[in-house]
């Protein structure tokens, strides 16, 4: 068994620093690289796509940033997990394995891919056994989208990652597995915890929330001191340094920017935090309030004293419904009165949406450089605004409707308010929106299948 | 004396659908007792009117020093469902950095902040 694991954080997002992960490999040692591909709206992106191409739906990034790394992660065996499958795991991997088959490596590349966490095919049968899958937000039954649904997984946890480690492979894919769980299946594996190690895969599973959002934990996004904050240009993606015991430290190789200390670790710790007594994955209840940091050098914090308690019984489902559409348009009106301006060109486009007769379910009006993020605690706006950016956005169940309204904001610039401009975009595009419904799904129903493909 | 948050705290918010999470740092370990005490969820929901429209619940993380609000209906219906420019609530920290406090003059001269 080692006594030291080191798992790299190479992508915080689908759409992060595309040479992140090839910094994370090429700059300095690891064991692991955690690539975390899936927010809560990406698995309705995904899905998508694969309406458009069944060939697609999963992170296509990931196939040429696998070409990149492919030659160094077999040579120094660094092994990689990645939750890159999104709606379509095993089209995914044969991609890699292509990938892999023409850089050399037929016969020697072995990739594991976890599945069962799509249950779409099976969600009338579950409902008609009473599993209600009720929208946890809302309480509202399922019932009242059942219609529109376009995708519905269960988080997956550590366990089927673990079980594809043990049989020696080089790259783990899966589709919609936990963040964390990408993390902690690595240590589970290299030192033999137990699944009902609960403090351990507490320990684990904050581990992976520290670093599943990559440059977040290591100078990006952070407010302590941020202008003193070196080289973001730069920036080093975080590592942990993990023992058997639980222990581990946060860290990032040598020679990068951004920096890694107690008050950018405790940002990122309360990021997306809801009761910090008990965060619940499929692996077990982790205990926020436990948790202890200790600045142990330059860009090193240990993390320590982390306990845990058993898992529930259930498992998280990401369900994405359609829910209408969407477009927001936008024009920047200047000085002098440029808020009275952009306010008084808000007022004329919805006389004319009026007149129109057209019917939105929501239509909200920002002014961008006035209010926009921080509303009336902003105060008043001043009068010499240099510009105030006007963003009206509409949203209904109506397409019709939606694409009229991308017509009236261009004509606003010869039929409204003087000194307007920034309107070279065109047309704001009609997006169709996908929704998230998060629901629970007791864990019996649900059954993990891992397989292991070979180059 | 009023002393603005920013004295005193760092933040990070995010979002859980339609509610926004802002996490509240003490930049002191001796800060810390001053916003639980004067941070109440009352406060802090009396502090967003009109911006976010529902509960606000308030969690204690004495281990970092920190504060955890939740603010529900607060992003436009959250997601890809809201118009916001900020639908995922990454500015509410800073939001809530805004809010001014009262610390008897002599508390705030121990603590240096006179």
């Amino acid at each position: 068994m080692k006594n030291k694991v080191r798992i790299a954080a190479g992508q915080g997002f689908w759409g992060d620093l595309p040479d992140a992960p090839v910094r994370q490999v090429e700059d300095g040692p690891i064991d692991y690289l955690m690539l975390d591909y899936l927010a809560e709206v990406t698995m309705s992106i995904m899905q998508k796509q694969k309406a458009r191409d069944p060939n697609a739906g999963y992170a296509r990034d990931f196939v040429p940033l696998m070409r990149r790394i492919l030659p160094a992660c077999m040579d120094r065996n660094i092994r990689v997990t990645a939750n890159a499958g999104g709606v379509n795991v095993k089209g995914c991997a044969n991609a890699v394995l292509e990938v892999g088959r023409e850089l050399g490596f037929g016969g020697k590349l072995r990739v594991g891919i976890v599945t069962g966490d799509d249950i779409l095919p099976r969600l009338d049968e579950l409902l008609e056994r009473g599993i209600e899958l009720r929208n946890m937000d809302t309480d509202e039954p399922l019932s009242t989208v059942r219609d529109r649904i376009q995708s519905a997984n269960a988080y997956l946890g550590a366990a089927p990652i673990v079980e594809a480690l043990d049989q020696n492979v080089q790259v783990v894919i899966t589709g919609r597995a936990t963040d964390t769980g990408l993390t902690l299946a690595p240590l589970m594996h290299e030192f033999g915890w137990s699944p009902t190690d609960w403090d351990k895969l507490a320990a684990g599973t904050i581990a992976g929330h520290i670093i599943e959002c990559g440059a977040q934990c290591s100078g990006g996004n952070c407010q302590y001191d941020w202008q003193t904050i070196p080289n973001l240009a730069n920036v080093g993606f975080p590592i942990v340094e993990a023992n058997p015991t639980g222990d581990f430290v946060i860290t990032k190789h040598e020679h990068t920017g951004g920096r890694i200390n107690v008050p950018s670790i405790k940002e990122q710790l309360v990021y997306e935090m809801g009761d910090p007594n008990e965060y619940i994955t499929p692996d077990c209840i982790a205990d926020f309030t436990t948790v202890h940091l200790e600045n142990t050098g330059e860009n090193r914090v240990r993390v320590f004293g982390i306990k845990g308690r058993p898992a529930t019984d259930s498992l998280k489902v990401s369900i994405s419904y359609s829910a209408g559409f969407k477009a927001v348009g936008t024009l920047v009106y200047a000085w002098p009165d440029a808020y009275a301006k952009a306010q008084a060109a808000d007022r004329i486009l919805r006389e004319r949406l009026d007149r129109l007769g057209l019917k939105f379910d929501h239509v909200l009006t920002e002014f961008v450089g006035a209010n926009a993020t921080h509303g009336s605690l902003a105060g008043d706006p001043k009068d010499d605004l240099a510009e105030v950016q006007l963003r009206i956005g509409v949203r209904g169940s109506d397409k019709t409707a939606v694409e009229r309204f991308t017509k009236e904001i261009a004509p606003l610039i010869l039929t409204g308010p003087p000194a307007v401009t920034g309107f070279a975009g065109g047309r704001p595009k009609v997006e169709e929106i996908v929704a998230y419904w998060p629901a629970l799904i007791p864990k019996r129903e649900i059954t993990p299948v891992v397989e292991v493909l070979e180059a | 004396m009023k002393v603005q948050l920013t004295k005193l705290a760092h933040a990070r918010s995010g979002d859980k659908g339609d509610t926004a999470n802002v996490g509240l740092i003490a930049l002191r370990e001796q800060y810390y007792p001053i916003l639980v005490r004067e941070v109440t969820k009352e406060r802090v929901k009396q502090h967003f009117r009109g911006i976010s429209h529902g509960e606000v619940e308030r969690f204690e993380l004495p281990n970092l020093g920190a504060l955890n609000f939740l603010l529900h209906h607060s992003l436009g219906g959250g997601g890809t469902l809201s118009l916001m420019t900020d639908a995922q609530g990454k500015t509410f920290s800073t939001a809530l950095l805004r809010m001014y406090i009262e610390i008897p003059d002599d508390e705030a001269q121990t603590l240096g902040l006179l």
